[in-house]
């Protein structure tokens, strides 16, 4: 099928400003769909609300647009109900880690198997430019006029610790890299998160002075570096790409199933 | 076959009722004095196949509940005052993108922690107001198990017919009660189960393009038909809009379907009514006492008659303008300052004819206590 026919057209134009990176997460997202050869009507996906969150409206899944923080809440309950659809849950940073973040460490704790795209501009782009539990220190933002100095999480440090049993990140200027890590997070059985660092030129970049989307998407092929590397190894400022964990964990809904068959037999 | 009895809290009525009516799916939290529910759910939906899972917090649990809603499941959570006040933004989520859903508040005394182990029905107008915008809901209540029980089934029905959550309001009283409680025959009380549209596939499906009835034809997540569900104000595909007519038509679409219905949606039991010169009204546990006292009195000769409330929301206005018309006195008992006190008020033509009977002490409601106001009002003194 054509990256073309899982698109609403319909529903477009859409909303990004010129230049965002979210337009980027969902061309690499719908060619891993596409490259999987994945039916439309097995996937659902759920968002919450943020600029990151309207990607649901654009694609021809079954999609529900939910609440601020709470998606993958919801998407647990779509799961849980129908185990064997495929949940794909594109949230923002703020969206999943500020208001969100309780239910992101537990649907790790879990395992559950759905698919988690962290789509971090580190700031909150739809309310208009304040900081976020992403933004880290020293950055300039609305609600940070004389810039940040909250510390910020680290997604994949996070994601770990909590149980997530496949971690990846990558940025929109590595588009093939996107598809490849979506592509891998959605074959994995159990709770995947890919962090997808993706710009925003109209308020971080603006704010923080790092020029157009362009600028900023070559900044992101300067600031990362592959796992372990060696310039890694020699400024350890950088921050690293790669797939960080993959490893097998009982799946939330599977262990479930063989409850639902103890419980049956009367134990 | 000989009818199965049970003697339970009212809380496991409202279990009993909510398998019987086919719930799959419930997602919870624990709080007293609401647990019960989520502990017998745990045991019994397993044994079904159907699914129980405990969530991080009660915010997360209607969020869970509303997926699973929409890939086809009845679906039922339960909670108490400080849980609900969690609960209100996903609620009104499934008011606006009209997911059937049930959702049981035992009440307990607030605000805030307020008093957990004790009775109280203080959270009746949040039921009607908590979730912000214009809305309107349904909420339901009970005063005994075998009317927890019906009001239950029927809470499951409305959902899927009107296409809307519903709040059980019960309250400590009656949910840690113990009662006798018959489970009726499988058929013995109507079931509605979800419309599924009859639009094949590869036609164009309108999710949000209400039939002539007013009802909305549901597709199952993963089914044939792809839609989108958004808490935006949306189009009849389910796409966010600002269209002036759009955002006013659904306002309206939300608001009507159950406003226009008060009184086909008006639950209610009436003791006495005929002759009463003086009228109690009243709902839940406190309407147990009302009645003891109406029985009481009838025997000794006074014109005592009592309505039981079932149905809070949308609230029965022309029915209670009725009903107390030609009373002298209508007096309002329920365990909080006067929440459904207010809209009686409002609903008969001489409100100064309307007094409260109340606790908010945390201790029930006695008989006497009513009787006191009573005879405050007569002006016979206590
Ligand atoms: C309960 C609640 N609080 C606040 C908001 C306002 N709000 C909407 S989007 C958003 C933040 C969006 O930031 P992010 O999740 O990073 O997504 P982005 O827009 O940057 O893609 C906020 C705070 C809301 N919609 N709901
Ligand atoms: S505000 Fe930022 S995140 Fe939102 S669409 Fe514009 S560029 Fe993208
Ligand atoms: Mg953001």
């Amino acid at each position: 099928m054509a990256i073309k026919d899982y698109l609403r057209e319909r529903f477009f134009p859409h909303i990004w400003c010129p230049g965002c990176g979210h337009g980027t997460v969902l061309n690499g997202l719908l060619r891993a769909v596409e490259q999987l050869g994945m039916s439309r009507n097995e996937i659902v996906m759920v968002s919450g609300i943020g600029c990151s969150a309207r990607i649901s409206g654009y694609i021809d899944f079954h999609t529900l647009h939910t609440i601020h923080g709470r998606a993958l809440a919801f998407a647990t309950g779509v799961k849980m109900s129908r185990p064997e659809l495929n949940l794909i849950v594109p949230m923002g940073d703020g969206d999943a880690l500020a208001i969100g973040g309780n239910h992101f460490i537990h649907a790790a704790r879990r395992n559950i198997d759905i698919t988690a795209i962290v789509m971090n501009n580190r700031i909150y782009g739809m309310t208009g430019g304040q900081f976020s539990p992403l933004s880290g220190p020293d950055i300039t933002a609305t609600t940070a006029p004389f810039s940040s100095i909250d510390p910020s999480f680290d997604v994949v440090e996070l994601s770990k610790a909590a149980g997530a049993t496949f971690v990846a990140r990558t940025t929109t200027y590595h588009v093939k890299q996107i598809t490849d890590y979506i592509k891998q997070a959605i074959l994995h059985e159990g709770f995947a998160v890919v962090e997808i660092l993706s710009q925003c030129p109209t308020h971080f970049g603006r704010k923080n002075k790092e020029g157009s989307a362009v600028d900023m998407m070559k900044r992101y092929k300067e600031v990362t570096t592959p796992i372990g590397s060696k310039a890694k190894q020699e400024n350890p400022d950088l921050i690293e790409r790669g797939i960080f964990v993959q490893k097998e964990r009982p799946e939330y809904c599977k262990e479930y199933e063989k409850m639902v068959e103890r419980a049956m037999k009367g134990r | 076959m000989s009818k199965k009895v049970k003697f339970v809290q009212g809380n496991e009525a409202c279990v009993e009722g909510a398998l019987y009516a086919g719930v799959t799916f419930f997602a919870g939290y624990p709080i007293t004095p609401s647990t019960e529910i989520a502990e017998h759910m745990a045991k019994r939906l397993p044994q079904i196949g159907g699914k129980f899972i405990q969530m991080e917090d009660e915010i997360a649990s209607l969020c869970a509940i509303i997926g699973a809603s929409l890939t086809g499941h009845k679906v039922l959570t339960a909670t108490s005052g400080p849980g609900f006040s969690l609960m209100q933004e996903a609620l009104g989520y499934a008011v606006m993108a009209e997911i059937p859903c049930v959702i049981v508040n035992v009440m307990r005394g607030g605000p805030s922690t307020g008093i957990p182990t004790h009775g109280s029905q203080g959270d009746v107008n949040q039921a009607r107001w908590g979730t912000h915008g214009d809305h309107a809901i349904i909420a339901l209540t009970a005063s005994g198990h075998q009317d927890v029980f019906e009001v239950t089934v029927t809470a499951f029905n409305l959902a899927e017919t009107y296409r809307t959550p519903v709040i059980l309001l019960f309250d400590e009283v009656v949910g840690h009660m113990r009662e006798r409680l018959v489970i009726p025959e499988k058929g013995e009380l109507p079931l509605v189960e979800r419309l599924k549209t009859s639009v094949k596939e590869g036609v164009d499906y309108h999710p949000y393009l209400p039939r002539e009835d007013g009802r909305l034809p549901m597709s199952d997540f993963g089914g044939v038909h792809r839609f989108n569900v958004t808490g935006l104000y949306h189009d009849m595909w389910g796409f966010p809009s600002t269209k002036p007519s759009v955002v006013h038509g659904l306002t309206h679409h939300l608001v009507d379907k159950l406003e226009n219905r008060v009184n086909k949606l008006a639950m209610y039991k009436e003791y006495f009514l005929d002759d009463a010169e003086y009228i109690l009204v009243s709902y839940g546990s406190a309407a147990r006492s009302a009645l003891h006292l109406v029985k009481d009195r009838r025997f000794r000769g006074e014109r005592l008659g009592l309505l039981e409330l079932q149905t809070l929301w949308p609230f029965p206005g022309d029915i209670v303008r009725e009903k107390c018309e030609s009373a002298r006195a209508v007096i309002v008992v329920e365990l909080n300052m006067g929440q459904v006190m207010q809209s009686v008020k409002m609903a008969v033509s001489d409100s100064e004819k309307v007094f409260l009977a109340n606790r908010i002490d945390g201790v029930f409601i006695a008989p006497v206590d009513i009787l006191n106001i009573l005879r405050l009002i007569q002006g016979k003194g206590v």
